[in-house]
């Protein structure tokens, strides 16, 4: 059956659900985002107490110190559903397919500077743990946050850092072998210059809350870390070093970072604006963690960094106090 | 300067490995039971993480790579069959029905799949299972998505959808699904896989994700076909994944047996009660049939599952008990639940109807043994009467069953001619069931059980109002507050197909996409 509707109009009853109409203010056509998020979770009824933690409900607002009168109120600015999600990794995995083929097909990895290469080996491949860590941290925000505009973006970016660890390990293959993995891993567990940062890393795997986990991860540990490693210890000094092709193989990294930025000053500016409490309580977590982070980044960067590691640290972490007095919060 | 030495490739399964185990390390600055507190709970003994086989090995990379591209083609057929007007290509309107079951049912469950799977990867200490389970947790909030996309074109111009997440965590009937996946979210890590990634997902998939997806292909539902299809590739990791789950916990302890065994009883169970639901909409709401309840019941649960169990038989997993049940319901089970739906229908959210002439002959055939004894005379009886303008509304509530919250409308299994009642006193209330397995489900996990918000309990102590609504009040309409508190609207959402809004707006839309007057 052939049905050519050119001049057919059929009038909808309605434009969208009405949840959504409800929290858009009219029905009126909304967005994929905005079907695909709002109202996801459920909220009422539900039948059983977890058996692994009976003090909640399913989904439970009080597992975090912050308080939301609607937690609806966080919205990705990227608008990321799986499927615009997914599309924005495709594209960007394509670039890093390219890049890494540059490098491969030229021999660059193995005309790397020795001293440059040394870095690489001893500086990034470590951070894939890291990396693994922030997987599984991010995997828990979106198991234990409340609302699926706050859940959402986490399981998004629980796979982004599996990508990662993934994409490190590839540089060490490229620029090795297994063995460099494993000797990588060595100096994680056991070089004093990791110790700090690991300890960091599974304290923050015991952190309950699942806001204050978002603070932890995303807004602190790599808000310090990607600037630092990415931007100033890749592109600009290892660049100058001529290790250009570095920052071909970590560019996913980089615009990785840029991105995701956005959407955790975002969240980070919404909880803030909420309430003076929740301010308050960000201003704790975020000075407390970012003191405890800087710290424990120190003798990683030292690594690439030498003589100028407190003055660039310095300056890393003075990026990211403007940065959250932006999104409003002072520290 | 020349360095390239050549270097050893890696083959696939030491690559992923790589990618994956390598990254882990043993933690030393918190206790193992302090970062994976769930891990013990349970009684399940795992003493080797790393002798789990990786079902598929899939990096990041290639997921993005492969999944935007079934993406972009599947949103690309959605936009094309909404921009014609595809829902008018519908075998007939009843269909519509299917996809308000399945979306106010169904999808929300993908939900809570995705946030199950997310709890269960965070809690494994083994990389292995920790980057399928999270895989799992993406693609289910994929299926939520693209299945409220696929239908959001659907809520435009038919009843009943428009308000289905509020419907879900109310609406009587859906709190049978729901309930299902609450408890299964509620149990620990490794029952929930058992559960769903096991149960459902390796089971059941063939009996519920399947007949929906064909029963769209077969009544021109592009887009729910075209979703149906596009997860498909996912739906078989999902059950390789399940698969190896239950492997995997059989291997490392014998210990671990008989607890695997009473979940698969409790879960098999549990997941055939949920699909009920489908029995009824394969047997009486597709107005083009793919295959009868039963038909299915055979293929993919006796004859494939049949398989299954044997090749789980060197375990020592039996076949569930529960399955010898099953199959004297198996002529049954569609004919009572539509019959109860068409009873209730002033309280849901989908149309009911009585089966044509020519579908009673097909359930005829289908069912020799049971349907023209048992369910074709009331059902005849029921559409003279409603002919006659007397269709019958049951206004009374039924009891539930306190395990799967269906209502006690079940026969005693190998007499359909006697209602099946199973009750348990505990502390000092009294709990009805629908058989014997939703009471042993009960006795082994009381305390579970009795929270359970059982819609009927719920609507009689009036907590199924509106805010304000004084039920004392002269002339009150129970049913009328309880449909407000579900956000469904009287008259448009429920009652018969036959009269209904979407039955006129479909014949008039449709009239005008294909007619010149």
């Amino acid at each position: 059956m052939h049905i050519d509707l050119q001049t057919v109009s059929i009038k909808p009853l309605r434009h969208t659900f009405d949840n959504i109409a409800r929290r858009i203010g009219a029905d009126k056509p909304a967005t994929r985002y905005q079907e695909g998020t709002l109202d996801m979770q459920q909220t009422a009824n539900f039948h059983y107490r977890p058996t692994w933690d009976p003090d909640h409900d399913i989904y439970d607002a009080s597992r975090s110190a912050i308080k939301m009168a609607d937690w609806y109120a966080f919205k990705d600015p990227r608008q990321f559903y799986y499927g615009a999600y997914t599309l924005a990794r495709a594209k960007q995995q394509d670039t890093a397919e390219a890049n890494f083929d540059f490098v491969e097909s030229r021999g660059m990895a193995a005309n790397l500077p020795e001293s440059v290469r040394d870095t690489v080996l001893k500086l990034l491949i470590p951070l894939r743990h890291v990396a693994w860590g922030s997987n599984m941290n991010n995997a828990a925000i979106c198991a234990y946050g409340y609302g699926t505009g706050f859940s959402q973006p986490h399981i998004f970016h629980s796979m982004d850092q599996l990508g990662i660890a993934q994409y490190i390990t590839r540089v060490g293959l490229l620029l090795g072998s297994v063995e460099v993995l494993d000797d990588a891993k060595k100096s994680w567990v056991e070089d004093d210059t990791w110790q700090g940062l690991r300890r960091l890393v599974e304290d923050s795997m015991v952190v309950q809350d699942p806001f204050e986990l978002f603070v932890v991860q995303n807004v602190v540990l790599d808000g310090l870390l990607y600037p630092l490693v990415y931007e100033t210890i890749i592109d600009d000094v290892l660049s100058a070093q001529g290790g250009t092709s570095v920052a071909m193989l970590t560019q996913f990294m980089t615009d990785w970072f840029a991105e995701t930025k956005k959407w955790a000053d975002a969240t980070v500016k919404i909880a803030a604006a909420e309430s003076a409490e929740n301010k308050e309580i960000l201003a704790k977590w975020i000075g407390e963690w970012r003191d405890r982070a800087a710290a424990a980044l120190l003798p990683v960067a030292r690594i690439a960094l030498g003589d100028r590691t407190d003055e660039l640290m310095g300056e890393v972490v003075q990026q990211f106090n403007a940065r959250m007095t932006k999104a409003g919060v002072a520290v | 300067m020349d360095m390239q030495v050549a270097k050893k490739k890696l083959g696939l399964k030491e690559r992923y490995a790589v990618m994956t185990r390598g990254l882990d390390w043993t933690p030393s600055y918190q206790k193992m039971e302090d970062i994976y507190p769930y891990m013990a709970y349970e009684g399940i003994k795992i003493h080797d993480w790393d002798k789990w086989e990786d079902p598929f090995r899939l990096t990041m990379d290639a997921y993005w790579k492969y999944q935007s591209e079934k993406e972009r083609k599947l949103y690309s057929v959605l936009d094309a069959y909404i921009q014609s007007n595809g829902h008018l290509n519908v075998t007939d309107a009843r269909y519509l029905n299917t996809v308000k079951l399945f979306v106010s049912g169904i999808s929300p469950l993908e939900y809570v799949a995705h946030r199950g799977f997310a709890h269960a990867g965070r809690q494994f200490p083994g990389p292995g299972p920790r980057v399928a389970c999270l895989m799992q947790s993406l693609d289910e909030i994929r299926h939520a998505q693209t299945q409220i996309h696929a239908v959001s074109n659907y809520n435009k111009y038919y009843n009943g959808m428009h308000d289905f997440h509020h419907a879900h965590d109310r609406v009587w009937f859906l709190s049978v699904p729901k309930s299902f996946f609450d408890d299964a979210i509620t149990a620990g890590p490794f029952e929930f896989m058992v559960a769903i990634g096991f149960s459902f997902e390796y089971v059941l998939t063939n009996l519920l994700f399947v007949p929906f997806v064909s029963g769209a292909a077969y009544n021109g539902d592009m887009g729910t076909m075209t979703f149906g299809f596009s997860a498909q590739s996912d739906e078989a990791r999902h059950m390789t994944l399940g698969l190896e789950v239950i492997k995997f916990i059989l291997q490392q302890d014998p210990a671990n047996v008989p607890i695997v065994q009473r979940w698969i009883d409790k879960w098999t169970w549990r997941g055939y009660r949920v699909l009920t639901l489908v029995a009824m909409m394969m047997d009486y709401m597709l107005p083009k049939r793919t295959m009868s309840w039963k038909e299915a019941w055979e293929v993919y649960f006796e004859q494939n599952g049949g398989a299954l169990f044997k090749d789980l038989a060197r375990y020592g997993i039996t076949i569930p008990k529960c399955t010898e049940h099953i199959a004297l319901e198996k002529d049954h089970l569609s004919h009572q639940a539509w019959g109860t739906f068409y009873n209730y229908a002033a309280a849901t959210n989908f149309h009911t109807w009585m089966p044509d002439a020519d579908e009673m002959e097909w359930l005829s055939a289908k069912y020799p043994e049971s349907y023209d004894k048992y369910y074709r005379p009331r059902m005849e009886f029921w559409r003279e009467e409603a002919a006659k303008g007397n269709r019958f509304y049951n206004k009374t509530l039924p009891m539930l069953c306190q395990t799967c919250q269906i209502p006690l409308v079940f026969t005693e299994p190998g007499d359909p001619t006697k209602i099946c009642y199973r009750e348990v006193d505990y502390k000092e209330d009294k709990y009805h069931f629908c058989s014997d397995h939703c009471k042993k489900i009960f006795e082994d996990e009381p305390e579970k059980y009795v929270q359970a918000w059982m819609p009927v309990h719920q609507i009689y102590q009036g907590n199924c109002f509106p805010e304000g609504t004084d039920p004392t009040v002269e002339g009150f309409d129970p049913l009328a507050a309880v449909m407000k508190y579900y956000h469904l609207e009287f008259g448009r959402d429920n009652l018969d197909f036959e009269g209904s809004e979407d039955q006129k707006n479909f014949a008039e839309w449709r009239g005008q996409a294909t007619k010149n007057a």
